[in-house]
């Protein structure tokens, strides 16, 4: 067992190391030109070994060195109180909560939707085509109007920015959740049918159950996209706070650093979610009994 | 008899799969010589090894230990040589392909013509009876059809040797009677040399002239039975007494194989 | 349903005549109503196009009256109920008719969610124009429409700028190389085993927020947006490709061992048709990703060009219309972006259970 967990995480960590040695040797790179013309400027030569050393600390390196990104995200999480501004587990709690938020308005959208098109013929066929069209709108185009209107109405903070996740999050829910209840075969459906089953008992007996595991994989899905949509609701809100708006200020002023370590912690957040998310699935499928533990 | 007309050899052949709780015997000392125009059949219980042995024959599988011979060479050597046509037990055409283009298949690989490629393709088509359909998807037409269409594909490499594993498990006892005639006419026109897996004694008794009866845990061969039926057949030769007592002892070799399994 | 539908149809008519509504057209549509309820069994297409006809006929009086001073009360409204729900009911319809003929059910399948998709406009007009809802906030679909007829040429310079340099050749890169990479990893499962739960981590990352990195290596113009794109793409299509290219059976391998055939055959004649629609399902989500990568790049600094630089202007002027004329061209392009790469997958896919059924 143990083995086969190391032999499976092997590839993986030699990968990993690889993409971080290319990190390093790519920094190098590209900061080197930055050296050159710095010791041109000063006129003193500089040995080519010193000129690499000094790539993995520039200022604003066109690509920082691992370390300095964990550096700075070190600096910015543990090493400052929450409540401050220039901590970014400050700028990812907001980000997070506006895309949980996001993210819950998504799914239970989704799952309306997909309830109502599974049980009514015409919306079925006069919706799901514009379910799809809606996603190939790209968000971004939407997001200042949704903020703008919302803005006039008087919502303001975290709703209009939650909008934007949910508008992205419900198309996978809504997707997976048709599959998922639709997936009970035709067998399984007369038997229900021969019980002379209300189509609400079939609901809840037979076709909530099967689509659960369609469920939470569409919701793995929904969940990292709702960061997403956090993260770009913040861009033209000019937001001040969350992830977002530390890329978007890092942009401004050139503090590359400060865009990697958002980027990263960014990830980090998805990543984390999208696990957890999958425990819960994991669990509840288990405890549902259709996937054997 | 010489060598030239020893199609396969297979000595003291065994085959063990390590799993993950602990080695399956699959096949154990195999002795078996099949010569050219033979017509063999494998038959015995589930699980007593029959595809694996003509997986061996492929170069599908690899044996652990003895030797196997095909046409004088190695598996692996007869299969770059494109010595053998395989059916399997389902048709596995590529739904994507026509019924013609899946047949040329075999053929583009092989690197042939399209002139050479389009007439064997007619002429395998026509020989297992599905000369309009050439130009049908898979999936629109029935199982035995597809399974005719299979073999047509392996015909269409035009090999002396057919290995066959259950090609006619799926179909029904009508459709199956129809393929083992036809199956019987083609053997008898070409004179190929056909190995062929089954579950079913009929099946084995009313094709073959030698019946190789398997016993299972671990895989062997129970017994070698000559077939002294007239090579020229039809299906009413299975209301034969000689039918009868030829089933009949081959039903006992399976009894005698399982009983065996049950002793051990 | 549809009795539900046409009574209501009916008592809203009614309803909008008593209150002073337009009773021309709520007479008319009580007529066309009470008829489709008493002659439903006879023929659902007959009257799915009477109820149908007959509501766009009334929206369309509808839309004329809504500047009339006084012509807007409480029976003008009950009159867009009826119509809405005589629409509705028609698409009820629509959509019960059960057909063998496949031409019929392909035209059923455009006209309903076209319908609806209508719908959805007349309502949106009628109630920003009934209720005088200010331009700033959400303008009338006249109004964009108007908006887009008059700044075409605008409009296409940023199309042209966004979509068909950014969008189009980062993705077309991007899953070129994705693709690439798949096939070329394809000989080692090392690389494989490593690269895959990467490449499905990354594919759940927030990748957009490359965006200002790109912008900073490769500039304003459009070559960042590209790379965005480029990045955003690359990982569905690797993860994809990779999965697709693993899902052969067994046996068809074994097939291909008898015929021993070489990599290069098996990979062209069995792997890559048997890994399309993973290919095709990689390049629908990249499709709308592209569009996204590119918009959201634009808004980390642009020439004086492109769709999202324009929208984030716009908004700032208040010129609200042109935003929404934006957006119109921005989901025609992704539609019609998806619609064709859904075209694509039909035709080289037409085998697969998915698609034939
Ligand atoms: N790839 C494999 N790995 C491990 N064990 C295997 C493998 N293939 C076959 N076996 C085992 O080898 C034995 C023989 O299998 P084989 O498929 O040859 O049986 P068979 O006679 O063809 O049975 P059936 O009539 O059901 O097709 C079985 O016990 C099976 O479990
Ligand atoms: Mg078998």
């Amino acid at each position: 067992m143990v083995s086969r967990h190391v032999s499976a995480m092997m590839p993986v960590a030699v990968v990993s190391l690889a993409i971080i040695v290319l990190w390093y040797v790519g920094a190098a790179m590209l900061n080197l030109a930055w050296e050159k013309s710095v010791a041109q400027r000063n006129d003193t030569p500089v040995s080519t070994i010193q000129m690499l050393r000094n790539t993995m600390h520039q200022e604003r390196p066109v690509l920082p060195s691992p370390h300095q990104v964990v550096q700075e995200i070190i600096d910015t999480t543990i090493k400052k109180k929450i409540t401050s501004k220039r901590s970014l587990i400050y700028h990812a709690g907001i980000t997070l909560s506006s895309s949980m938020l996001g993210f819950a308005m998504g799914t239970l959208l989704g799952i309306v939707l997909a309830v109502i098109i599974v049980y009514n013929d015409a919306l079925n066929k006069s919706l799901l085509p514009w379910i799809i069209a809606s996603q190939t709108i790209p968000i971004l185009a939407i997001a200042p109007m949704i903020i703008v209107v919302l803005n006039a109405v008087g919502i303001q903070g975290l709703l209009p920015k939650a909008f934007i996740s949910m508008y992205l999050s419900f198309f996978p829910v809504a997707v997976g959740m048709v599959k998922g209840l639709n997936s009970p075969s035709s067998s399984y459906l007369d038997l229900m049918r021969t019980y002379n089953a209300s189509s609400w008992q079939t609901f809840i007996k037979l076709r909530l159950p099967t689509s659960l595991p369609f469920l939470f994989t569409s919701m793995k899905v929904a969940v990292a996209i709702s960061v997403v949509g956090a993260i770009v609701a913040e861009l033209p809100t000019g937001a001040v706070a969350g992830l977002g708006a530390r890329l978007l200020a890092g942009s401004y002023y050139g503090q590359t650093v400060q865009i990697w370590s958002a980027l990263v912690v960014a990830s980090i957040l998805a990543a984390l979610l999208v696990v957890v998310v999958g425990l819960l699935g994991d669990w509840v499928n288990r405890r549902m009994g259709l996937v054997r533990g | 008899m010489n060598d030239a007309s020893k199609v396969i050899e297979v000595n003291g052949l065994s085959l063990t799969f390590p799993t993950s709780d602990g080695d399956v015997q699959a096949l154990q000392d195999i002795d078996l010589t099949i010569n050219r125009g033979d017509f063999v059949s494998f038959i015995g219980p589930s699980g007593c090894g029959k595809t694996t042995l003509l997986r061996v024959i492929a170069d599908l599988e690899q044996a652990t230990a003895g030797s196997i011979e095909v046409n004088g060479m190695t598996p692996e050597e007869a299969r770059l040589a494109r010595a053998y046509g395989y059916v399997f037990q389902a048709a596995s055409l590529y739904p994507w392909r026509t019924i013609a283009s899946n047949v040329a298949l075999p053929l583009e690989i092989m690197g042939l013509k399209g002139e050479e490629i389009r007439s064997r393709v007619e002429r395998n088509l026509a020989l297992v009876d599905l000369a309009g359909f050439g130009k049908k998807y898979p999936w629109q037409l029935s199982g035995g059809m597809q399974q005719r269409a299979s073999i047509a594909r392996a015909l269409a490499v035009e090999p002396d040797l057919l290995l066959m594993d259950e090609p006619f498990g799926a179909l029904d006892e009508i459709v199956r009677d129809h393929l083992n005639e036809q199956l019987l006419k083609l053997w008898a026109k070409t004179n190929k040399t056909v190995v062929f897996v089954t579950h079913s004694i009929p099946e084995a008794v009313f094709l073959s002239n030698r019946i190789v009866v398997m016993s299972p845990r671990p895989g062997r061969i129970h017994e070698v039975i000559e077939s002294d039926l007239p090579p020229e057949r039809d299906l009413s030769i299975r209301e034969t007494q000689s039918f009868l007592h030829l089933a009949n002892r081959v039903r006992d070799g399976l009894r005698a194989g399982h009983s065996y399994d049950e002793v051990s | 349903m549809e009795r539900i539908l046409f009574t209501g149809a009916s008592v809203f008519s009614v309803l909008g005549v008593l209150l002073q509504g337009p009773w021309q057209t709520g007479i008319a549509m009580l007529a066309v109503a009470l008829i489709a309820f008493l002659q439903l069994k006879r023929s659902r297409l007959l009257a799915a196009i009477a109820t149908g006809g007959m509501a766009l006929v009334a929206a369309n009086s509808l839309i004329g009256l809504v500047d009339e001073a006084g012509a807007v009360n409480a029976g003008f409204w009950c009159l867009v109920v009826a119509a809405w729900l005589l629409a509705w009911g028609s698409v009820e319809q629509l959509s019960a008719i059960r057909t063998l003929s496949k031409i019929y059910r392909t035209v059923l399948g455009v006209v309903i969610p076209v319908l609806f998709g209508l719908w959805l406009l007349i309502l949106w007009e009628l109630l920003t124009r009934g209720l005088d809802v200010p331009q700033v906030l959400l303008p009338a679909p006249s109004q964009i429409s108007e908006r887009f007829m008059s700044s075409g040429s605008i409009l296409w310079a940023d199309f042209k700028q966004t979509f068909l340099r950014a969008v189009l050749i980062g993705y077309a890169i991007g899953c070129g190389a994705g693709f690439v990479v798949a096939v070329l990893i394809d000989r080692s499962p090392f690389l494989q085993r490593g690269l895959l739960p990467i490449g499905n981590l990354v594919s759940a990352l927030p990748i957009v927020g490359v965006a200002p990195i790109m912008v900073m290596w490769f500039g304003f113009d459009w070559p960042s947006k590209a790379a965005v794109v480029i990045i955003m793409t690359f990982f569905p299509m690797l993860v994809n490709t990779v999965s697709g290219l693993s899902a052969a059976q067994p046996m068809q391998h074994d097939l291909m061992k008898t015929y021993a055939a070489s990599y290069w055959q098996s990979l062209f004649k069995l792997r890559i048709p048997e890994a399309l629609p993973f290919i095709f399902n990689a390049l629908k989500i990249n499709s709308t990703l592209a569009m996204i990568g590119a918009i959201v790049a634009e808004f980390f600094g642009t020439p004086t060009v492109g769709m999202g630089f324009r929208i984030s202007t716009e908004v700032g002027r208040m010129n609200v219309d042109m935003v929404w004329a934006e957006i119109a061209v921005a989901a025609l392009a992704g539609s019609l972006f998806y619609g064709l790469i859904a075209l694509l997958e039909r035709i080289f896919t037409f085998w697969h259970p998915s698609v034939r059924s």
